[in-house]
């Protein structure tokens, strides 16, 4: 009974949807006031709808209703409670709804919060966000659909991947989803302002604190999935190149690119076009990555579905978005007049720069990810394309946009000389060399490039100490506003983050060694001892479970317990056992018994300096993206003067008042 | 066009042209980072003669497991049923690799013929098996099938 009743929940949701994504629009068009306020009760309606769905399937797992097909493929009468949660979406179906539910959260949010949004653009945009809510639960409905009941009931259920049963599964999914689908708001904000034919500002505006949050999110998600990947698979490492990271890595990236040209667009009303233009873009990605990980284009943990019939409806689904998105775009954004453009030397100028490396950069991942996959199809051949050189290519466009995050900050809008910002930079030049020096010499066995690395994420973040200490020497009130101290937070993540991959890269010590009980190995400054390794049994695994003590020098720190589970359902998986610490982490991991006695084991033991930086990192910048979208500024309502369309906006108003915009700016003496 | 705008698009076309050139370097060098796929019996063919790295996908021989006895390496055989590819393996092997199952190594190729491995999958469960694995079973049994009629045999144990 539960099960249908989610069904019909998820109908219900389908057509509101439907209704929503017409309605409004129509009214927006017809000025019908009555017609566009359906926006706000189908936004409503379809979270409710939606939201009780998600519910039933919880409950579904908790009771562990094994007539659900879903429920008793991803589940299993031994799996412990908190999983059972997190199994709701540990496969497609699930996940897909998951996504479907994220997306009316963010709707609804988005309803709930722009009263001040001119009528029209909000009318549009929530309509926008039906017609993808309107795709996605079609899709769950007609080819995913979670409830789907099984004849007979299975007694006993499958099981979860045992991959999946882990805490930092819980949280990775949701924070991932909260930033891949946030991203579909300034895509909406977008069509809504070609559709407006109003290519001005003020969207962008409105769409500001949005888009950071949804950032925001994205990179706690990439984050969370990068430590997960780091303790649960085994190995050690924090980021593979895997085609399913770059999925989640490339609307990232240009994501930072439209948050910085977006800043651009607001304040100095430059850069219109190419904010549309990115907006479409980090959606469409979004939607890529959706693609390539559903439909078993690509092999990995993520690739849930490998049935053709699912990848082809996503395929079009997002060719449908994007390409009605990108055609809108063609036929409207040329109408954006180009304003006056800033001295070469500008803050514009340098956010340019920033732009077009930071999707140089993504480029190049698109590439990587996708030119295996084009080779097969095209007969060219079998290749896999491996990680040293998305590393290294990558590090070729990041580099010049990390030395440059310093200057950005310092330099102001329209026009400034080179050597001002270079003399006020000075001292945190020096500072940086003076560092990065001391780090050759505390780590003389660091090599040339990761010197110059860590000068480099010395550089970011001296710089973004000498533009707040610049700040307050120079203004007396308000010395920071909530946007700036955000930026700050932000490009002293990326600092923190270089710092721990340059580290991490370059310091790991990794050993593969066969140990029999009693024996040590050393690995950087600790010594991993093995005492035993023992039988341990678990709610729905046998697990071999060995017991290393750690020492540093004579002194014991602690016992590490990794285990290798031999799940009912024949998985195996491999537990890390690690001791973190800010300055490094000991991480041991049992390989496989060696002989026949089961007395030599083979372990891994690693030593993995500063690795918690890169996390820490990430977790600055996040914290920089919320910051900047509380900025007051941007929510105070637009002034409704221009009330009318106005496809061309007067270009002398706006560079008319670069003073007056300017004098909010950074460097602003 | 101003003089600002002038200034600008030679800044554009410039940085543009150091993209393109960063990337058209870098795809020249990848030659040495990218992995080409083969099977066994392309290898015997000496299709993988001019290649730096080999990704190499088959099935491990079964009783050709050979573990070093003070070390985690390992020496195992690749086979697709009709030729097989020795494999060195220094380091800890995944948790699914058993012999008579699917597996892809990565590394390169050595003078004698053998590979030594820096990277080796096995299956992720039960059921599923490597597209490429699967293809080059396939492919490898309509060789095996002629090669049985050549009475060439497939390899030593």
């Amino acid at each position: 009974m539960m099960p249908e009743l989610g069904q019909v929940c998820l109908l219900l949701a389908l057509l509101l949807a439907g209704i929503t994504a017409v309605v409004p629009m129509i009214g927006s068009y017809t000025e019908n006031r009555r017609m566009m306020q359906v926006a706000s009760f189908g936004t409503s309606g379809q979270f409710v709808f939606v939201a009780f769905a998600f519910v039933l399937l919880t409950y579904a797992f908790l009771m562990q209703d094994f007539s659900v097909l879903y429920v008793a493929n991803h589940s299993n009468s031994e799996l412990p409670v908190p999983y059972r949660f997190s199994a709701v979406w540990g496969a497609h179906e699930g996940s897909l709804l998951m996504w479907v539910f994220v997306q009316v959260i963010w709707a609804l949010a988005l309803s709930l919060f722009s009263a001040s949004l001119p009528e029209k653009l909000r009318a549009r945009v929530l309509s926008v966000m039906s017609i993808i809510a309107f795709g996605f639960l079609s899709f769950l409905i007609f080819s995913s659909n979670p409830f789907e009941r099984m004849v007979p009931p299975s007694p006993d259920g499958n099981d979860l991947n045992p991959l999946l049963q882990d805490p930092g599964l819980i949280i990775h999914p949701p924070m991932l989803y909260m930033g891949y689908v946030g991203m579909s708001i300034p895509f909406a904000f977008a069509v809504a302002a070609l559709l407006e034919n109003r290519i001005d500002q003020s969207w962008v505006r409105y769409c500001r604190p949005w888009t950071n949050i949804a950032w925001a999110f994205l990179t706690i998600g990439i984050a969370l999935g990068s430590w997960w990947a780091y303790y649960e698979l085994g190995w050690g490492g924090w980021w593979f190149w895997d085609p399913v990271e770059n999925a989640s890595f490339m609307p990232w990236i240009v994501g930072a690119a439209l948050i910085h040209s977006q800043a651009v667009t607001e304040k100095r009303g430059t850069f219109r076009g190419w904010t549309l233009l990115l907006s479409i873009s980090v959606f469409s990605l979004s939607l890529l990555g959706t693609f390539l990980v559903r439909s078993g284009v690509i092999t990995s943990v993520h690739a849930f579905a490998s049935d053709p019939e699912r990848g082809l409806f996503m395929l079009i689904f997002s060719g449908i978005v994007t390409g009605g998105a990108l055609l809108l775009f063609a036929l409207r954004g040329a109408r954006v007049r180009v304003l006056s453009p800033a001295a070469l030397m500008s803050r514009e100028t340098l956010l340019l720069v920033n732009n077009i490396l930071l999707i140089s950069a993504c480029a190049l991942v698109l590439i990587g990810t996708l030119f295996p996959l084009i080779a097969e199809a095209t007969n060219l051949g079998k290749y896999s394309v491996g990680a040293p050189w998305f590393g290294k290519m990558f590090a070729l466009f990041t580099i010049p946009l990390l030395l440059l995050v310093p200057l950005g900050a310092f330099c102001k809008w329209n026009q400034d000389s080179l050597s001002r910002i270079m003399i006020q930079l000075l001292p945190a030049a020096s500072v940086a060399v003076f560092a990065a020096g001391i780090a050759w010499l505390m780590a003389r066995e660091l090599p040339i490039k990761a010197v110059l690395g860590l000068l480099v994420a010395f550089w970011v973040m001296a710089g973004t100490f000498a533009f707040l200490w610049r700040r307050w020497k120079v203004t007396s009130a308000k010395r920071y506003t909530l946007e700036m101290l955000g930026m700050a937070s932000a490009h002293l993540g990326l600092g923190l983050w270089l710092a721990g991959v340059v580290l991490v890269e370059s310091l790991s010590v990794e050993r593969d060694v066969r140990l029999t009980p009693g024996e040590q190995v050393e690995v950087g400054p600790y010594t991993v001892k093995m005492l035993s390794v023992e039988h341990k049994s678990g709610p729905n695994f046998e697990a071999d479970y060995g017991r290393f003590q750690i020492y540093r020098g004579a002194e014991l720190i602690t016992e590490l317990n990794p285990e290798k589970r031999a799940y009912r359902r024949g998985q195996v998986m491999t537990e890390a056992d690690l001791r973190p610490h800010i300055f490094g982490d000991v991480y041991v991991a049992l390989g496989e018994p060696l002989d026949s006695t089961g007395n030599a084991w083979g372990v891994r033991a690693y030593h993995k300096p500063f690795i918690r930086f890169i996390w820490l990192g990430a977790i600055f910048m996040a914290f920089g993206g919320v910051l900047a979208a509380a900025e007051r500024r941007l929510r105070a309502p637009v002034s409704n003067t221009v009330k009318q369309p106005e496809p061309e906006p007067k270009p002398e108003v706006l560079s008319g008042k670069p003073a007056l915009i300017s004098a909010n700016s950074a460097g602003n003496a | 066009m101003n003089e600002a705008r002038k200034k600008r698009v030679a800044l554009i076309a410039l940085l543009l042209l150091g993209v393109g050139g960063a990337t058209a370097l870098a795809l020249v060098g990848a030659s040495q980072q990218i992995n080409v796929f083969f099977s066994p019996s392309e290898i015997a063919m000496g299709k993988a003669q001019n290649v730096q790295r080999v990704r190499l996908g088959g099935l491990v021989k079964e009783g050709s497991l050979w573990r070093d006895p003070s070390t985690v390496a390992v020496r195992f055989k690749v086979t697709d049923r009709n030729r097989c590819v020795t494999v060195n393996f220094d380091k800890i092997l995944p948790d699914l690799f058993r012999e008579g199952d699917s597996v892809i190594a990565s590394g390169l190729m050595q003078a004698d013929g053998s590979l030594k491995a820096d990277e080796v999958l096995a299956k992720h469960d039960e059921n599923y098996m490597p597209p490429e694995v699967a293809e080059t079973m396939a492919k490898a049994k309509a060789l095996a099938a002629q090669a049985k009629r050549d009475h060439t045999q497939d390899c030593a144990p």
